[in-house]
């Protein structure tokens, strides 16, 4: 990773777009805390993530790219054990578990053990472990990745709702052009570990079509311009295969 | 804040008059309460688990009754070891229990390494959750599983006539010694899965420790039967200390040959000490 100069405002939705490979996870896993600087800087929620990153992981949510919820346990049981590690005061902990179950629209299957839900219903969950906390800002790797398009549609709902809501700012990765149309207000193209584009949808779309004189330009068309329109230009043998069985529990 | 029946403080000096010191103090308690919080709600975490699928309590005491009722009958009846006055089968019965705690806390390894291929421990490691509170959690999850293979053993040691002491005291202390090296062992496995961090490696390490642990310790026989070199071996494996603090509180009459103090203080730095390492090196393994 190298060259990467990156600024998100409160309140935005942000997307890192880039091909398998390109170190998207890596940057969420920086900001995230979960993976040390090797040189340079970055601050989160106005914390430094190196020497404050009690404080960052305080002010964040994260949601990985691997399905995480725990499928031996209910979803309120997988909640529960978030809302005690987020510090949640004793006394708010079953309202807050409650809330968070509502406004996923998971309260009718609440007491289920999660191995039972569906792939976009166990997404929903661990959203609602990432934000029980309310945190200012949430980490989503690709939330998506591997749903069918009906219960795709569902989760940006969702999302949309935490932003417009609680006023979340949201950081996202994808490969998806139109998650990223759909949920973002502005997004960086990622290549090879380091930044190539950075704007609104629009923006790029405008540039890339003054640049190559095309008439109508789609996002496709623009992430294919900034990463070289190479086929097979990363991801490794662990990326893939966890991609895969990401897939593979989703059914 | 302010809680009913408590008045609203008279002087507010604000954060500029009060020194850095004072308020850390101020903020311990909360602190050390979050703390226990966060382990707690890990070792809840474990026993909804096992309430929602109990078989693996299940096919874990398989391997205690075969251990007493078969290696512990023949050998009395052989009378193999001199175990001075009390009969084989009470001598055997603690050590059955430490090698148990020891067979389950050892592959905790494994169980976070496949959290991490799941992606359950990188959300941990994104809370505000100190690292040892991680460790400390999963080491008395361990410690659970342990309690329900204590409470099979007991079981099966009154089946087969041996003398238990039901001091409430005594009992209480073999919980501790068992939640006590419960966190030893799972600790060591979470160190060694932090360096292997593949299943595959970590079979391979985790079969390599447990039965060395295993053998060269007093748990099966007694340290006058073994040969100097074992014997040194066995001063300083921490399973030894286990057992004879158990052989010093589960039976009538008790035996001990270090001294209940000696082992409390040996297994308790252990712990400390395995617990700080493993806080450590646990962030390595979702790099």
């Amino acid at each position: 990773m190298d060259r990467f100069t990156l600024s998100v405002e409160a309140g935005e939705t942000f997307g890192l777009l880039g091909p398998n490979g390109a170190g998207k996870t890596t940057v969420i896993r920086m900001l995230t805390t979960l993976l040390p600087l090797t040189s340079g800087s970055a601050r989160v929620a106005g914390y430094d993530v190196v020497h404050r990153a009690t404080d960052v992981r305080r002010s964040i949510g994260y949601v990985s790219q691997i399905l995480s919820a725990d499928g031996s346990l209910t979803g309120y049981e997988n909640l529960l054990v978030f809302a005690r590690l987020y510090d949640l005061p004793r006394d708010q902990i079953r309202a807050r578990v409650e809330e968070a179950l509502q406004i996923m629209g998971l309260s009718n299957a609440a007491n289920r053990l999660v191995k039972t839900y569906s792939g976009g219903m166990i997404r929903r969950l661990e959203i609602a472990q990432s934000m029980i906390h309310r945190p200012r800002l949430l980490f989503l790797d690709e939330p998506t990745v591997g749903l069918d398009p009906l219960a795709r549609g569902a989760v940006w709902d969702y999302i949309r709702r935490l932003r417009t809501e609680f006023g979340m700012t949201i950081f996202l990765t994808t490969h998806y052009m139109e998650e990223a149309e759909s949920l973002c207000g502005r997004v960086a193209i990622m290549h090879l570990g380091a930044l190539s584009a950075l704007g609104s949808p629009k923006e790029l779309e405008e540039a890339v079509a003054a640049d190559l004189g095309g008439d109508h330009i789609t996002l496709n068309e623009v992430f294919a311009h900034y990463t070289g329109g190479e086929l097979d230009s990363g991801g490794n043998y662990r990326d893939t295969s966890r991609v895969r069985r990401t897939a593979r529990r989703l059914g | 804040m302010t809680r009913p029946g408590y008045a609203e403080p008279h002087v507010d000096l604000g954060d500029v008059a009060t020194p850095q010191l004072v308020r850390r103090l101020g903020r311990a308690p909360r602190a050390v309460r979050n703390y226990f919080t966060k382990t707690w709600a890990l070792v809840a975490m474990e026993g909804q688990k096992l309430r929602h699928d109990p078989t693996e309590l299940l096919t874990r005491a398989v391997q205690p009754v075969l251990w007493l009722v078969i290696f512990g009958e023949v050998v009395t009846a052989a009378r193999a070891f001199d175990t001075g006055n009390i009969p084989y089968i009470n001598f055997i019965t603690p050590g059955i229990l430490a090698q148990s705690v020891l067979f389950v806390a050892i592959f905790y390894g494994i169980a976070a390494i496949w959290e991490r291929d799941l992606g359950i421990l990188q959300k941990f490691m994104a809370t505000p959750t100190p690292r040892t509170a991680l460790v400390l959690g999963k080491a008395l999850s361990a410690g659970l599983r342990g309690l329900s293979q204590m409470v099979i053993i007991y079981a099966v040691a009154v089946a087969l006539g041996v003398s238990m002491n039901w001091n409430p005291l005594a009992l209480l202390g073999v919980v501790f010694i068992v939640l006590l090296g419960a966190t030893i062992f799972a600790t060591l496995s979470l160190i060694i899965a932090s360096f292997v961090k593949t299943r595959d490696r970590f079979m391979g390490i985790g079969q390599l420790l447990t039965m060395p642990l295993f053998f060269a310790s007093n748990a099966i026989y007694p340290i006058a039967n073994m040969p100097d070199w074992l014997r040194a071996i066995a001063a300083v494996n921490p399973l030894s200390y286990m057992a004879d603090a158990l052989r010093s509180l589960m039976i009538v009459p008790g035996l001990s040959i270090y001294g209940l103090p000696l082992d409390l203080g040996v297994l308790g730095a252990f712990a400390v000490v395995l617990v700080l390492i493993g806080g450590h090196y646990y962030a390595k393994l979702v790099l």
